[in-house]
């Protein structure tokens, strides 16, 4: 993963993991069991609004019930499956745009190299949170339109890094070599690039996945997002927003679980830094 | 350096006019024909064509391009088609209040963010640095308009000492407009600077690892001086980089904190352009956001090339 940067100054003892590193995987880890079980087990159903309305926390209701009399703690562990599916289908939609861009403007030839970080530049222009309302508007309010605007805005980044990730890899001799020996672009792409560049990708996509939670409960808060009636955690803070000063747990549980969780992803993003990239050696 | 601005302009140009071209082509794809947006369901294909005649959306999408654009440059943004306003002024009214809440808002970033990032990069192996990286961390993962229903929790419903939301013009009342600012531009502040700081630290820990560094620290400047007179104009290059795309990404994202604060800004104008299919008015907000980015980008290059004579150099 470290190849392409230079070797490293000194011979020093072997890294060990980052505390970030640890704290995020765990948090991660922890989001991803609560998917998990979302599927077979929540102790009600979700979606179901019943007359139990605002009930405080108890044996049965372990958060207490919301406005509409849904269980809380229920809505919660299914909302972590939209968190999940939200940073998945806006960083691959991303990557998936980006690297391939970034990739073929370093190996490409330069006038499609300069034409597609121009390219790249006016997309920069576009908010992820202009996009998506255009998106909203123009296809109806969904978590994928959501997604697919907020992966174009983040595609820039994947393309700049792809590209200088690019740059570096093609001008060793390695695979100065694979020219010599004939071998394709899309091979030495595919074969020599992708592979050295796949670990700052990975970091650059944790590090993402933070920013598209943030952005799915923002634009959940504005109506944006996930319609009803699929629980998240950004549209059950906006629900609770309007009883707040009476019932203010209602909106500190969800609040807690979208700061918790892009916490957990930027930690996670950090560590994989720290541990990973040479460039940080001295940063932690 | 000539040949460089020259160039830089050139391209500046050449990005503005394709993306105008994209803004245009991108709304039509916005469901809703303006004609019957405005005459709703009941119309006669008669009086549809008509009004679709009179709007100008019969013609040709170059021609409807052209117009448009023509319009701008003598600064006629068109009238809507929904509500029957000069879309010009409807804009410039919100922009008033989006400067003032983008200016003041970053401003309040930078404040925060350049002793909280110097501070964690300067104590960065004791426990301080590390809480201090922590803070900006936490700031980072909370969404603004929790941070906004917080503070309008605390600072107006609990303490009453501000109220909750609205806005006044400073030339109105600037009394009341501080008052009544002062929450939406330390959320804008708070959260921006949350982001701010990682970069400032990241990039005084960049510089502090330089030769001259340990030179000024050897020569026996402790290290906040050290930091001050010779690292805090190295590390000043990316920051402003992330100053600048800041500024311009806030253009949107204060519509957010419109929306908790009630602030007639351009986000929310943009909001209500949407619900109402408002086409000429979205597409007019739109390519304001996308212009105002590009010239951003295109001053932050400009300012690379005046901090930092090795940029002049290479081609």
């Amino acid at each position: 993963m470290t190849v392409l940067m230079k070797p490293r100054m000194s011979t020093r003892h072997r890294r060990s993991i980052p505390a970030s590193l640890i704290a995020g995987a765990v948090i991660v880890g922890l989001v991803i069991i609560a998917a998990l079980v979302s599927f077979i087990w929540t102790p009600f159903d979700p979606t179901i609004t019943t007359t139990d309305r605002l009930l405080s926390p108890s044996g049965e209701h372990f958060l207490g019930t919301d406005a509409l009399g849904r269980d809380v703690f229920s809505q919660l562990l299914v909302g972590a499956r939209t968190t999940l599916y939200v940073g998945i289908i806006s960083v691959g939609f991303a990557a998936i745009i980006g690297v391939p861009l970034g990739i073929l403007s370093a190996a490409g030839p330069r006038w499609l190299g300069e034409l597609i970080m121009r390219f790249i530049d006016l997309l920069l222009a576009f908010p992820a949170l202009l996009l998506a309302i255009i998106f909203g508007a123009a296809f109806g309010t969904s978590t994928f339109s959501a997604m697919m605007a907020i992966g174009i805005a983040t595609a820039p980044a994947f393309a700049r890094l792809a590209r200088s990730g690019a740059l570096q890899v093609l001008s060793t001799e390695y695979v100065l070599a694979a020219r010599i020996a004939r071998r394709g672009e899309l091979d030495i792409a595919v074969r020599h690039v992708l592979p050295n560049i796949l670990g700052m990708l990975i970091v650059q996509a944790s590090v993402c996945y933070g920013v598209a939670v943030l952005a799915e409960s923002g634009l959940s808060f504005l109506g944006f997002g996930t319609p009803p009636p699929t629980p998240t955690w950004g549209r059950m803070l906006q629900e609770a927003q309007a009883i707040m000063f009476t019932n203010p747990m209602l909106v500190v549980w969800p609040a807690v679980c979208i700061v918790v969780a892009v916490l957990g992803f930027n930690l996670l993003g950090d560590g994989l830094r720290d541990r990973f990239d040479p460039k940080m050696e001295d940063n932690r | 350096m000539l040949m460089r601005f020259a160039r830089r302009t050139g391209i500046l140009i050449a990005t503005l006019i394709v993306g105008s071209m994209a803004v245009f082509l991108l709304l039509r794809v916005l469901p809703g024909d303006p004609a019957q947006v405005a005459l709703g369901v009941n119309a006669t294909p008669e009086a549809l064509a008509q009004l679709r005649h009179e709007f100008g959306v019969d013609r040709p999408l170059p021609v409807q391009y052209l117009e448009w654009i023509g319009g701008i440059f003598r600064g006629d943004f068109g009238t809507s088609y929904v509500t029957g306003r000069v879309v010009a002024a409807e804009i410039s009214k919100r922009v008033s209040v989006s400067v003032w809440l983008v200016v003041l808002g970053q401003l309040a970033a930078i404040v925060i963010a350049i002793p909280l990032g110097v501070l964690a990069a300067l104590r960065q192996r004791k426990a301080s640095g590390t809480v201090f990286a922590g803070i900006s961390q936490i700031g980072v993962a909370v969404p603004s308009f929790i941070t906004g229903l917080l503070l309008i929790n605390i600072f107006a419903v609990r303490l009453g000492l501000v109220p909750s939301g609205g806005w006044t013009a400073p030339t109105e009342d600037f009394g009341l407009f501080v008052e009544q600012a002062i929450l939406p531009v330390l959320t804008i502040g708070l959260v921006q600077g949350a982001l701010l700081s990682r970069y400032v630290r990241s990039a005084a820990l960049d510089v502090l690892r330089e030769d001259y560094i340990r030179t000024a620290r050897s020569k026996g400047l402790m290290p906040l001086r050290a930091f001050l007179r010779h690292g805090s104009r190295n590390a000043a290059v990316p920051v402003i980089t992330v100053i600048g795309l800041q500024v311009a990404t806030l253009i949107v994202d204060t519509i957010v904190v419109e929306r908790v604060f009630v602030i007639p800004g351009l986000g929310s104008l943009l909001f209500d352009g949407v619900a109402n299919r408002d086409l000429l008015l979205v597409q007019g907000i739109v390519l304001l956001i996308v212009a105002t980015i590009l010239v951003m980008n295109y001053i932050i290059d400009l300012l690379y090339l005046a901090i930092d004579p090795r940029m002049r150099r290479s081609a």
